[in-house]
């Protein structure tokens, strides 16, 4: 496929409480074995895309263990390639660590790519796509950028603070605007964006020459009405993770079953950095009911409608319900769980009781002892 | 890192005649274990965490899988510059007569090419088709300590069984003064563990004369160990403690698998310190249903679980229907119990279909059942 593939840090509308102070919200955990970041990347080069700019703006090194060289994500080592480009961090402001200025500190790893072609995406959105007819699409429109976008009705409780894409009957952007929460009906965009390499470079130098505080959203936005850009509906499962409770729902409704064989689906994998470890071990004691259980742990108690990542010990007498343990962590005897989301490597052991909502998850920090 | 004074051959070319069906297709170092195993992980492992890099693989019986399966040396870390999984195959050669491996020392005599390339200083001689966790450096640590020729490891066996192994009779040093294949009226309980090291540039003279030799079966425990022994060349025994399985049988097979439910086992797959690699499947975790049942199980990824697990160890991608009962049991991967079936005492092979509603084994049985088809 002749594009490069551009994925973008997120900007402050995805804040994920807790767990996004550990790490950026490509390498949070997610779905007990993977990382938010494993599902665009995995689409990308399940599309054939061979080369990769991640671009990362803090705390880079769970990043850069994770994707390592990106052969796992089926990279070829010879005529691929997965670059991790970190922007320095700007000394004054941290308002001034925006794409834009990202991007033209790597402008000549942009420049020297010889794909005409560029799709630019953030690794928040959770879905299951095949770039290529979104490139085919964007062709034949003969449109300067094309848009994905996902048709939703639960605009007021999702998706909020995303763009909305305003659509003429030719699907044409006529604007950008913000969900606020305000209507029900909205075409929330993926900030995902196919154009020329050459279109895309002229905007991020605008942006430059604009602000130094423009995003390349802002840009586009500004630039709706002189472009021709039309947006490009995605079927199927689409989640926006730029929130705590966003992040506990998507993962609530993935993990059931049919819902995750429609996302990573064998003709479509996810890949993911593996870790080798064992299979899980049920003693006698286990009752284990509507859950996802991730390889390496060792499950004793009761766990129900939840999900537990790799290497997570669950004693006897605990119960989990509802919660979402991510990986390494341990669960005493006598715990009881509800709504809680436990972080790496936390133990909770003197703890008889944590119990949240759906819209307030409990969150227990990353090495934390309870 | 440099550490071609040890390389490690594994002999993987056998059919495993007693696993029947199961290796209808692949060679037995092929076959699944413990949910996402094969068996030959276990000693390639071992060789990558004994720090050994270069790795012969010798394979002969149904080996595309296996062939290919190893030659991804990344797998188990063994990918370095200096060293890799090489799978020697029997090949045909300049003016000699192309011939299958003859025995376990043939097939190490016919890849010396190889092994002269390499140039180690001590060769491992491994089989494909146990399941064990062993430190080779340590083994080889006490070869050089003892200056032996050839290093053998045992295990200690209950004495009545003894006459089933190869057993190795040693003097106070465990030096080995004899070796008896399967003797009727054992003198030791010492048992050889088909794992040996071998001082190169002499093996080399013996594989050589061996070659020579008619009447020879060209097996190490046949005629390179007692020529060793001829000649009063120091072979001593390096007593190793710890679990130790021949999956040769489809009982063994399943008795090592149900060692994994034993919290206690020696065989800890989750010890962090020697982990067990193989390759990577992309697979979802494992969903367990609202209704489901699991107890006192051993799961992999990928698998779904609708209806009731106990006593069992199950494979990658396996699927257990709504109120389908799987006890006692070992399910490779891919395979599918249909709703409502019930699995008791069984080996079902991998991709197997068990139709809705089938009953297979017995929980009296007293022998596994092996299902190698799919089942109506």
């Amino acid at each position: 496929m002749r594009a490069l593939g551009i994925i973008n840090f997120e900007d402050d509308n995805a804040h994920i409480e807790g767990l996004g102070e550990f790490r950026p919200v490509p390498a949070i955990a997610f779905l007990g074995r993977y990382r938010v970041i494993d599902f665009i990347l995995s689409n990308m080069t399940n599309s054939g895309i061979s080369n990769v700019h991640v671009y990362c703006k803090e705390k880079p090194r769970n990043l850069f263990d994770h994707l390592g060289d990106g052969t796992h994500y089926n990279i070829n080592s010879k005529r691929g390639q997965l670059r991790i480009l970190f922007g320095e961090k700007s000394f004054s402001s941290p308002v001034y660590n925006n794409d834009i200025a990202n991007f033209i500190l790597n402008m000549q790893y942009i420049e020297e790519d010889t794909n005409p072609y560029v799709i630019v995406a953030p690794s928040y959105f959770v879905y299951s796509l095949d770039f290529n007819p979104v490139l085919q699409s964007h062709i034949d429109s003969k449109a300067d950028v094309t848009v994905l976008y996902t048709s939703t009705n639960e605009a007021k409780e999702r998706f909020l603070g995303c763009d909305v894409l305003m659509l003429d009957k030719e699907k044409k952007v006529t604007e950008f605007a913000k969900n606020r929460g305000n209507y029900k009906n909205r075409n929330v965009s993926l900030e995902c964006y196919v154009m020329t390499k050459k279109l895309f470079v002229e905007l991020v130098e605008k942006a430059a020459r604009t602000s130094s505080l423009y995003w390349f959203k802002d840009v586009l936005a500004e630039s709706a009405g002189e472009l021709d850009i039309r947006g490009y509906g995605v079927k199927g499962y689409v989640s926006c993770l730029n929130s705590l409770p966003e992040y506990y729902r998507t993962s609530m409704e993935l993990r059931d079953h049919d819902e995750s064989v429609s996302l990573v689906k064998p003709s479509w994998p996810i890949y993911t950095q593996t870790n080798d470890s064992c299979p899980t071990r049920y003693t006698g004691t286990a009752e284990v009911t509507d859950s996802l259980i991730a390889n390496g742990c060792v499950i004793e108690g009761k766990v129900e409608g939840s999900i537990v990542s790799r290497n997570v010990t669950i004693r006897k007498g605990a119960e989990v319900k509802d919660s979402i343990i991510l990986p390494g962590a341990y669960i005493g005897e006598r715990a009881k769980l509800d709504h809680v989301i436990v972080d790496k490597y936390a133990i909770v052991h003197h703890v008889k009781k944590l119990e949240g909502t759906d819209k307030e998850p409990v969150y227990v920090k990353r090495r934390d002892r309870i | 890192m440099r550490a071609n004074s040890m390389v490690a051959m594994i002999l993987a070319g056998g059919r495993g005649t007693r696993l029947f069906e199961l290796t209808k297709k692949v060679a037995k170092p092929a076959v699944h274990f413990g949910g996402k195993y094969r068996i030959i992980d276990f000693p390639l492992s071992n060789c990558a965490n004994s720090g050994i890099s270069t790795v012969g693989v010798l394979t002969q019986y149904e080996s595309i899988l296996l062939n290919s399966y190893v030659a991804k040396d990344h797998n188990w870390g063994l990918d370095t510059n200096d060293g890799g999984v090489f799978v020697l195959t029997p090949r045909e050669r300049d003016q000699q007569n192309f011939q299958v491996y003859l025995g376990t020392a043939d097939a190490i005599t016919q890849n010396i090419d190889f092994l002269d390339s390499v140039d180690p200083e001590y060769i491992l001689i491994l089989s494909g088709d146990h399941i064990y966790k062993m430190n080779y450096d340590k083994m080889l640590a006490y070869h050089k300590e003892r200056k032996a020729d050839a290093t053998i490891a045992v295990l200690e066996v209950p004495l009545k069984e003894a006459s089933r192994f190869g057993i190795m009779n040693c003097d106070e040093n465990d030096t080995i003064v004899e070796f008896e294949e399967k003797p009727k009226e054992p003198k030791s309980n010492l048992a050889s563990m088909g794992i040996y090291i071998f001082t190169y540039k002499t093996l080399r003279k013996y594989l050589m004369a061996d070659l020579k030799k008619e009447n020879s079966d060209h097996d190490f425990g046949k005629d390179i160990i007692p020529a060793y022994l001829n000649d009063k060349r120091t072979l001593v025994a390096w007593r190793f403690k710890g679990y130790w399985k021949d999956v040769g049988t489809i009982d063994s097979l399943w008795e090592a698998n149900m060692d994994l439910l034993n919290a206690d086992s020696e065989l800890d797959l989750g010890d962090q310190t020697w982990k067990i690699y193989t390759e990577d499947v992309n697979a979802l975790p494992q969903y367990i249903g609202a209704d489901a049942h699991v107890e006192n199980s051993y799961v992999t990824q990928g698998s779904v679980i609708l209806g009731e697990v106990k006593n069992s160890v199950l494979g990658t991608n396996c699927t257990i229907e709504e109120r389908a009962k799987v006890i006692d049991s070992v399910i490779m991967p891919g395979a599918k119990i249909g709703e409502g079936a019930k699995v008791t005492r069984c080996i079902v092979a991998d991709d197997v279909v068990v139709a809705p509603g089938a009953v297979l084994g017995d929980a009296e049985s007293e022998h596994i059942e092996l299902i190698a088809k799919n089942m109506e």
